[in-house]
């Protein structure tokens, strides 16, 4: 299962968020703090892996990308594949790019709840459902769709 | 939309989630939290509007600074509930999506009031709304929740929308774990799904198996041909990939399917391009079938292509699979063994720690010094932190089970030292405990010991070095210890009071003063000509064997008889050394310090008349002030030489509890009453630990240790009185009462251990002659190792009740029969497994026999299904599963259908498995 996904910046701001099973604010902002001063310490060019045994229990690993400004981090346990979270991300990314054409961190900041859209259409509870783009891309201008039409009807 | 004029103007002049973010950009570090309060505050207005669009916007901006600004929301709970209710689909997400982001599904009351809206939502011709509220539901899912929405999962478990179906295949997971009797209701129905072709459903129906196995996967053992179909005919990698991880949990219960499994797994491993399900290949054969030869050889080989790979990642995950294979099976390693190596040097810490574990694992006896000679050079050339991860491993692997790996204690005793002496070493305290641990139970140790201990006392430039204080606290310890295999105790005296001793802490300079305590009582009892008569009095066998051993390796002439050496002159001079460097030190603020300086000080005031009173008195006298001062010295030499052992981390708990003595009472008052008696604690001896105060406490002097039985006395009577006061009596004590008396001595383990000894001593005295290395067929000396067997593991059987109950109700469905083992089962199972000779009688066994005695039980059906099962069996199940069923009945219908369509079932294990 897929505990978790992040994007923050380089920085160390979180601009997604979202675990998939509860945890308080507080903490979820103190996991961020601690997986940040991990990540920022790391070269470049070396293994996507980050060991979090002391922040998540034994069973649980850690993928990361940077994609320009923003680091992407999964979170997921042993009933996943390593290899196939990164994949999973380069998935996410795509979608992203052709949601907001060409994406960048301003993208991700200014569309919070279309980003957990999108998010949610690949992601369920934690059980990985859609990684074809097209599929999601498809999904969710349908709801955007719906969305706006709804707005003009309710004016 | 309706809206007055107050909310008219909230709604027009409302600032939006973007002006927001923008306020937020803008705001500089310090005015951030100001700003934020603010907005909160426009929020808590705005959020009470009557008119939707400004409800959904303010819950829009607070989520937002919930989730990214860890604001609270909990005052916002029912307005979140309130918004999902809205015909428009933008606050419904907006309302949902704060749900799902704020609630806490244990403690968030609201949760309840949205029961209605999901059910409503659920049922939605929209299938976004559907969507939405399946996902809502996997969010904040609770077991009311869950019951109360199972019904209508059922019925999307079926729908004919795969979009919406997969997402309640994914959300029934958090529902069976909320709400374990829903798997009665919906099991039937998930099932059906792994037969579907829409991939993204069965996609959702593996992973949701895969989540399953994790706990119990004995339960779903009756689904292997189903997930055997999927690896044969599917062709896509996430399936597969989670197939793979089904079975890496199934095919250690049942050693026949692994035999089924194995060879398909082989083949996507040979064909895939993909490098996520060749590696899942790997990990599967190495985990679960690694008992299958010619798979492992591939797999292996597969890992080397890993291994060989330029993408840290692949490499990072290469070495993890062979660290999986390293317990089972070391030839993988070592058929890897320098790509291994190379890896030490990688720039990737993940990949150099991998590498370094793998390295341990392959530490044998043979071939211990090879690898931590290799190690060690690594450890030099890297950075600090690796350096001392580096030597974290050695320290560790080499000390495990009692230095089971090391048979050349010398050469592990100067390799501890060089060990300490690197640059970056900050594991000191992990070698100290090993020096003094190898010198307390290794004897044949203890000459190089001493040697290793007088090369680090002796370097001034070590006591500088803040981390390894406490390798030369050990060290001290050692050469005070075992002094007499020494081979010039002087020269361990000035080191020991060498001026730059000041740079240490004064926990280990008490140390080193009590070391020259120990090195001087030597001295003068060598001096008085004590030594020479060691022979003939009833000495311990050890020292014998000990002295022994000294007159054979004390190489130069003159230490032969050591009394030549030790004139009256040297004597002297040696007590005018101790006195100037010391005498200061009577006046240290330290007390640990100052008291153990004027121990030493005072036996030197003792003595110093008697070694040269010689001068002014007659013969006689001399004689009888040689043998006052004999008597003394031979007691403190006494009480010194009594060896100090290793003792039990359990003996502690195996001394029974005295009378009068209250361990679990709150003692504070107690302090205060009996304070003045209480020695400092800080003055332990901070190098032996609590294994060996109690022994420290024996070779104090007598009449420190008298002194000392008055107070123990009087403060045990305190406690007594304190009791009587309080009323408050011992806990019981438990069965350890038993134990009792059984409880060894400390030095219990070592007599015996010293009549084993014996015979080998011989051969480690030439050994030791001949220095290390000569002999490969050296034999290791005796280690002493405790019965700590009874590691007290308290396995506590920590089983999870609700995943328990899942499987319960798993295999309640699966099997159609009550998962209760009544004897006449188990008597049928024996029948039943005859015929199999694989099926190993264990206590796993239990739940497979209910599997063929469903086989056995029902021929009728066994029948039938023969009859079918050349052709499309289940799908006239599910043909007839589709059918509207009316919510009422349909749990009782399914349990229908459960019991006849899984009976057949679970007949076609035993066919698939034989």
């Amino acid at each position: 299962m897929i505990r978790g996904v992040i994007i923050m910046n380089d920085q160390g701001q979180p601009r997604l968020v979202k675990f998939y099973e509860y945890q308080p604010v507080e903490k979820q902002h103190e996991l961020i703090r601690s997986i940040y001063r991990i990540l920022c310490s790391r070269a470049e060019n070396v293994s996507n892996f980050v060991k979090v045994d002391s922040l998540f229990g034994s069973d649980v690993r850690l993928v990361y990308k940077t994609f320009a400004t923003l680091y992407f981090v999964f979170i997921f346990d042993n009933s996943e594949n390593e290899l196939a979270m990164l994949d999973l991300m380069q998935v996410f990314v795509e979608i992203l790019d052709k949601c907001f054409s060409n994406v960048c961190e301003l993208d991700v900041v200014f569309n919070f709840n279309k980003v957990h859209t999108i998010l949610d259409e690949i992601i369920l509870g934690g059980q990985v459902l859609e990684t074809s783009t097209s599929e999601v891309v498809k999904a969710v201008e349908e709801i955007s769709k719906m969305e706006s039409k709804a707005n003009w009807q309710g004016r | 939309m309706a809206g007055g004029g107050p909310s008219l103007m909230d709604s027009l002049f409302q600032r939006s989630l973007d002006d927001l973010i923008k306020g937020l950009r803008l705001s500089s570090p310090d005015n951030k939290l100001n700003f934020i309060s603010k907005s909160l505050d426009e929020i808590r207005r705005e959020i009470k509007s009557t008119d939707p669009q400004t409800k959904s916007t303010a819950l829009q901006k607070l989520t937002y600074l919930h989730s990214l600004h860890a604001v609270d929301m909990s005052f916002a709970a029912f307005h979140s509930v309130e918004l999902s209710s809205s015909a428009i689909h933008s606050h419904k997400r907006v309302a949902f999506l704060s749900a799902a982001l704020s609630f806490n599904p244990s403690t968030t009351d609201f949760i309840l009031l949205l029961t209605h809206q999901l059910r409503k939502d659920l049922s939605s011709p929209n299938h976004h709304d559907v969507s939405l509220a399946l996902s809502t539901i996997s969010s904040i899912c609770n077991p009311d929740l869950a019951r109360d929405l199972t019904p209508e999962l059922f019925t999307l478990l079926s729908s004919s929308k795969m979009f919406v179906r997969k997402k309640a295949i994914a959300a029934v997971l958090r529902v069976f774990e909320q709400y374990p009797d829903a798997v009665r209701v919906c099991f039937k129905r998930v099932v059906e799904n792994l037969e579907g072709a829409d991939m993204g459903v069965l996609s959702a129906v593996v992973g949701l198996f895969c989540e399953l196995t994790v706990n119990e996967p004995r339960s779903y053992l009756p689904l292997a041909p189903e997930f055997y179909k999927i690896l044969v005919d599917c062709r896509n990698n996430w399936v597969l990939i989670k197939v793979l991880k089904i079975f890496a949990k199934l095919a250690p219960l049942e050693p026949r399917l692994g035999k089924r499994v194995v060879e398909p797994i082989c083949e996507h491993m040979g064909r895939t391009g993909a490098k996520s399900l060749a590696f899942e290949c790997v990990r599967t054969i190495v985990t679960s079938l690694s008992e299958h030869e010619s798979a492992l050889k591939l797999a292996v080989e597969k890992m080397r292509e890993f291994l060989l790979d330029d993408d840290p990642n692949l490499k990072y995950l290469g070495l993890q699979a062979l660290a999986i294979v390293s317990e089972k099976h070391m030839w993988a390693v070592l058929e890897n063994k320098e790509l291994v190596v190379k890896a030490l040097s990688d720039v990737d810490v993940n990949i150099k720690l991998e590498a370094l574990r793998l390295v341990m694992s392959m530490v044998s006896e043979d071939n211990v010094m090879e690898i931590c000679r290799i190690l060690m050079s690594h450890a030099l050339k890297s950075d600090p932190e690796f350096c001392n991860e580096i030597l974290e491993f050695i320290l560790l692997t080499c000390s495990r089970n009692v230095y089971e790996v090391i048979i050349d204690f010398d050469w592990y005793v100067s390799f501890l030292g060089e060990m300490a002496r690197i640059p970056h070493c900050q594991k000191g305290r992990e070698i100290e405990a090993q020096l003094v641990d190898i010198g307390m139970r290794v004897k044949d140790a203890r000459l190089e010991l001493v040697h290793v201990a007088r090369d680090l006392v002796i370097d001034p430039a070590l006591l500088g070095n803040l981390y390894i204080h406490g390798v030369l606290a050990a060290a001290a310890w050692v050469s005070g210890e075992y002094v007499e295999l020494s081979r010039n105790p002087f020269e361990l005296m000035e080191a020991l009071l060498q001026p730059r001793t000041s740079l240490l802490p004064p926990s280990v300079r008490a140390v080193y003063i009590q070391s020259a305590f120990k090195v001087l009582t030597f001295c003068i009892y060598s001096y008085l000509g004590l030594n020479g008569d060691v022979a003939s009095e009833p000495v311990s066998d050890t020292e014998l064997d000990n002295d022994n051993v000294v007159i054979t390796h004390k190489q130069t002439p003159s230490t032969s008889s050591s009394k030549h050496n030790l004139t009256q002159e040297s004597i002297m001079s040696l007590l005018n050394l101790i006195e100037t460097n010391l005498g200061p030190l009577a006046g240290s603020d330290e007390v640990e310090v100052q008291e153990r300086a004027s121990n030493v000080l005072g036996l030197i005031k003792l003595m110093k008349p008697r070694i040269i009173g010689g001068l002014n008195q007659s013969e006689e006298d001399k004689i009888k002030e040689e043998l006052k001062a004999s008597e003394t010295i031979k007691l403190i030499y006494d009480a010194f030489s009594e060896e100090l052992a290793p003792v039990s981390l359990n003996s502690q708990e195996r001394v029974p509890i005295p009378d009068g003595l209250v361990l679990k009472e709150n003692l504070n008052e107690l302090e205060a009453i009996c304070g003045d008696f209480k020695l400092p604690l800080s003055t332990s001896f901070s190098l032996v630990k609590t294994r060996m105060l109690e022994k420290d406490a024996t070779s104090i002097s007598e009449c420190q240790s008298k002194e000392e039985s008055e107070p123990s006395n009087e403060s045990t009577s305190l406690l007594s009185e304190h009791r009587k006061r309080h009323g408050l009596y011992y806990l019981p004590s438990e069965s350890k009462e038993s134990v009792s008396n059984d409880y060894p001595p400390a030095h219990d383990p070592k007599d015996k251990a010293i009549d084993e000894a014996e015979d080998l001593v011989k051969l480690t005295e030439q050994s030791l002659v001949f220095k290390k290395k000569s002999n490969p067929l050296k034999p290791r000396p005796v280690v002493l190792r405790l019965d700590d067997g009874e590691k007290s593991n308290f396995v506590s059987k920590k089983l999870e009740v609700k995943e328990d109950l899942i499987s319960g109700a798993v295999q309640e469905v699966l099997l159609g029969t009550e998962a209760s083992t009544s004897s006449s089962i188990s008597k049928l199972s024996k029948k039943s497994s005859k015929g199999v000779p694989e099926l190993k009688d264990n206590t796993g066994n239990n739940d497979l026999s209910e599997v063929s005695l469903a086989g056995s039980g029902r021929k009728k059906h066994n029948k039938e299904r023969k009859h079918k099962s050349s052709g499309k069996e289940k799908e006239e199940h599910n043909n007839k599963d589709k059918q509207k069923s009316d919510r009422r009945h349909s749990k009782h219908k399914s349990r229908q259908r459960a019991d006849s369509a899984l009976a057949a079932q679970s007949q076609v294990i035993p066919d698939f498995l034989l």
